[in-house]
């Protein structure tokens, strides 16, 4: 079964770090549907959270594979429905004289925020789950997007922290 | 104490143990050239003909002894060159450091002269890379660099140093933290997986270069004539099992014996050490052994399924591993299962030994002379292709860590490079045989002139079939005799290039004008070339076609191929 995965890399926050876990993808042929990647409140270490789509053997091996590199502190393996999935969207539609309204009803009705209004384009921005992202997306059919970025998913596990990183 | 960059480096490599350190001088490790000078009562330099030569001597000298292999080269060309000699070193799990200099770091990213982004090169084929351009990381960088090597799963990792940091002070502190113990590991599943080992019809052991590499020889001797288990070896796992042991069952694979094969396929239960399912073992993977329960040991965690499925699974040490098993596994005989087993020993190829004045001279023969004319303490070394699979299947005895070859990458020109680092290893007291054909030999002779140098007595067996001969034989049984690009017709004079190149030469087309020549070639004290010529149609027997299982075998018939 192709299904979509989710999981948490906690690296050593070194210069080429993010070039070592790509190349590793690219290398053994696993797909990265999304990725993001910060510091942490621990300076020396940085946080990634990838989705990918694979049936489970080809998710084993993602898990293990990026386990081997030498600057992986740990690799965790999370479960949407046990853990808080956020990602930010940001769509700039085309807007006129004829639809500026009906752009500001949509947004305020589903509470997109308006970051910017600019000579006929608006910036919308939302957060949420990735299926809300997609959702929010939709409802903007409508209009004329000329241009949209999202994030992908950054996760956080509900509950207590299942990494000890003095291990 | 202060010291510059390339102080810092040699003091390194002294904390480290090396003696030895292959390498090429340029223009951005002058200093730390400089440095190996004032050094050299300390540590020998090995300057090879090409920086590629210096990595497969590091990887030999690793390999014989099971030490870390350090080579140095310079930036830009020096450190490409480097390149295919990582990546032999990385597939078969060898523990090398790799130094080179890079540009200034003022120069760094200007695309200056010899520079190149070698670490962004070497990332996929090292177990780690790093790039050093501040002198203050230096020592524990290096530190880290050996330690990277040489635990674990055993690599090849790359330090790039720019040259600003082999000149810079900085103080060098020696290293303090003592190296931590490792923890005792616990398994839980050994008992279940002795009961189903106890309790197995057809067992049969997968030997893989892991055992080599974990110094477990003779615990899977012993689990194997504990529970009386037939077993096969891997190219990387040649000298492993026990020769003239009614369980080994010699070579396992593509071009391994059929018994071997047939046993494998058919067992119930299949123990596999230290190994990685390879396509050239496991050559179908969705079918391999697809009857037996796999039980698979590894001290990678990465291999546990990656390229077939097991039921069982241990992630550890194979040493530590099978000393808990053993007490655990029942003592017993299998004579049923021998009894198959010995039936399909009636269809292993056997090949046909000629007079010894007649002019077709046989690998085998060539192979099986060579062992008994340099004895047990040998180390043999092989180029790759026909000449590299007869040395495996006909090598009638040989010590662990001293069947040096290129398994993973399959590196033409990676033997005489690997013959040199390891006689210079272990310092001329063992004969070091460097089994090559004329294809992979004219990849890197140019090594003669480093066995010159150094009075390297590394004898050169060639078997000159004038073909490419790997590759001929697929064209002959797969591609309609279309033989494209495999017959160079090149008209080398092997004898004459070795004088030339200052070493001894030989031209042998019998086998008794052979074992003169190799009788002469082991009293010699220097580099010895021993041309021998076999017939082009001379083949690989037997040999399971990529992607087939072992009923597709092909015996000693080309006819057979296609079926």
């Amino acid at each position: 079964m192709n299904e979509k995965h989710y999981l948490i890399l906690l690296v050593e926050n070194n210069a080429g770090v993010l070039t070592r876990i790509s190349s590793l993808f690219c290398q053994r042929g696993f797909n990265i549907d999304t990725l993001t990647v910060a510091s942490t409140d621990n300076p020396n270490i940085s946080r990634i959270t990838v989705s990918c789509f694979g049936d489970e053997t080809v998710y084993e091996q993602i898990m293990s594979q990026t386990e081997k590199l030498i600057e992986t502190k740990q690799v965790i393996s999370i479960e949407p429905e046990h853990a808080v999935l956020r990602e930010l969207l940001l769509v700039k539609v085309e807007t006129d004289s004829d639809n500026v309204d009906e752009v500001v009803r949509t947004a305020a009705h589903h509470h997109f925020r308006i970051v910017d209004s600019h000579k006929g384009y608006m910036v919308l921005e939302t957060s949420g789950s990735p299926e809300k992202i997609e959702r929010m997306l939709a409802l903007l059919k409508p209009f004329k997007i000329v241009e949209m970025c999202r994030t992908g998913a950054t996760a956080l596990e509900k509950g207590k922290v299942n990494y000890d990183l003095d291990n | 104490m202060t010291l510059n960059g390339s102080e810092i480096l040699v003091k390194v490599l002294l904390e480290e143990g090396v003696d030895t350190v292959f390498g090429y001088p340029g223009g951005c490790v002058l200093n730390i050239y400089d440095e190996l000078y004032k050094s050299s009562d300390k540590i020998r330099h090995i300057m090879t003909a090409h920086e590629q030569g210096a990595a497969h001597a590091a990887d030999g000298y690793a390999r014989a002894t099971g030490r870390t292999g350090v080579c140095i080269a310079t930036s830009g060309p020096g450190a490409t060159n480097l390149v295919t000699g990582l990546a032999t070193a990385y597939m078969d799990s060898v523990p090398m450091v790799a130094i080179t200099g890079n540009v200034p770091n003022s120069l760094i990213g200007r695309d200056s002269f010899q520079e190149v982004y070698i670490t962004g090169i070497t990332m996929p084929i090292t177990k780690h890379n790093f790039f050093v351009n501040d002198v203050n990381q230096l020592a524990d960088t290096l530190r880290r660099a050996f330690e990277i090597a040489h635990t674990g799963r055993f690599g090849p990792v790359h330090v790039d140093i720019t040259k600003d940091v082999t000149a810079a002070l900085c103080e060098y502190t020696p290293p303090t933290a003592e190296k931590k113990a490792q923890k005792p590991v616990e398994y839980d599943n050994l008992e279940e997986i002795a009961e189903v080992i106890n309790s197995a019809e057809r067992p049969f052991v997968y030997c893989g270069g892991g055992i080599r590499l974990s110094g477990a020889e003779e615990e899977v001797q012993r689990l194997i004539a504990k529970a009386d288990i037939p077993a096969s070896y891997t190219l990387m796992a040649a000298g492993v099992l026990g020769y003239g042991d009614r369980n080994n069952l010699g070579l396992l694979g593509m071009h391994g014996m059929y018994s071997g094969n047939k046993a494998i396929f058919n067992s119930d239960v299949m123990i596999a050490l230290g190994t990685r399912f390879s396509d050239r073992v496991a050559l179908n993977g969705k079918n391999f052994c697809k009857n037996s329960k796999i039980i698979h040991i590894d001290i990678a965690k990465s291999e546990i399924g990656k390229n077939v499925p097991c039921e069982y699974s241990v992630n550890g040490d194979i040493k530590d591993v099978l000393t808990k098993l053993l007490p655990l596994i029942k003592e017993q005989k299998r004579e049923k299962w021998h009894a198959d087993i010995d039936e399909w020993k009636k269809h292993d190829h056997v090949p046909v030994d000629v007079p010894e004045d007649s002019h077709e001279l046989k690998p085998h023969q060539i192979i099986r002379e060579t062992c008994k004319m340099a004895g047990e303490d040998a180390i043999y070394v092989t180029d790759v292709g026909q000449h590299q699979m007869w040395a495996a299947q006909y090598i009638s005895h040989v010590k662990p860590n001293s069947f040096l070859t290129s398994g993973g990458l399959g590196t033409m020109g990676y033997g005489y490079g690997a013959a040199i680092g390891a006689t210079i290893a272990t310092e001329g007291t063992r004969p070091v045989i460097h089994f090559t054909g004329d294809g992979s030999f004219h990849m890197n002779l140019n090594e003669a002139c480093t066995a010159v140098s150094y009075n390297v007595p590394v004898i050169t067996v060639i078997m000159n079939n004038q073909v490419l001969g790997m590759v001929h034989q697929w064209q002959q049984f797969f591609y309609g005799r279309r033989f494209s690009s495999s017959e160079p017709e090149r008209a080398t004079n092997y004898k004459a290039v070795a004088e030339g190149f200052g070493a001894k030469g030989y031209h042998c087309e019998t086998l008794a004008e052979y074992k003169a020549a190799l009788a002469e070639a082991l009293k010699a004290n220097g580099p010895v070339w021993i041309e021998c010529l076999i017939d082009r149609f001379e083949n690989v027997y037997p040999m399971i076609p990529g992607g087939k299982t072992v009923e597709d075998t092909i015996i000693n018939n080309p006819e057979e191929a296609g079926k």
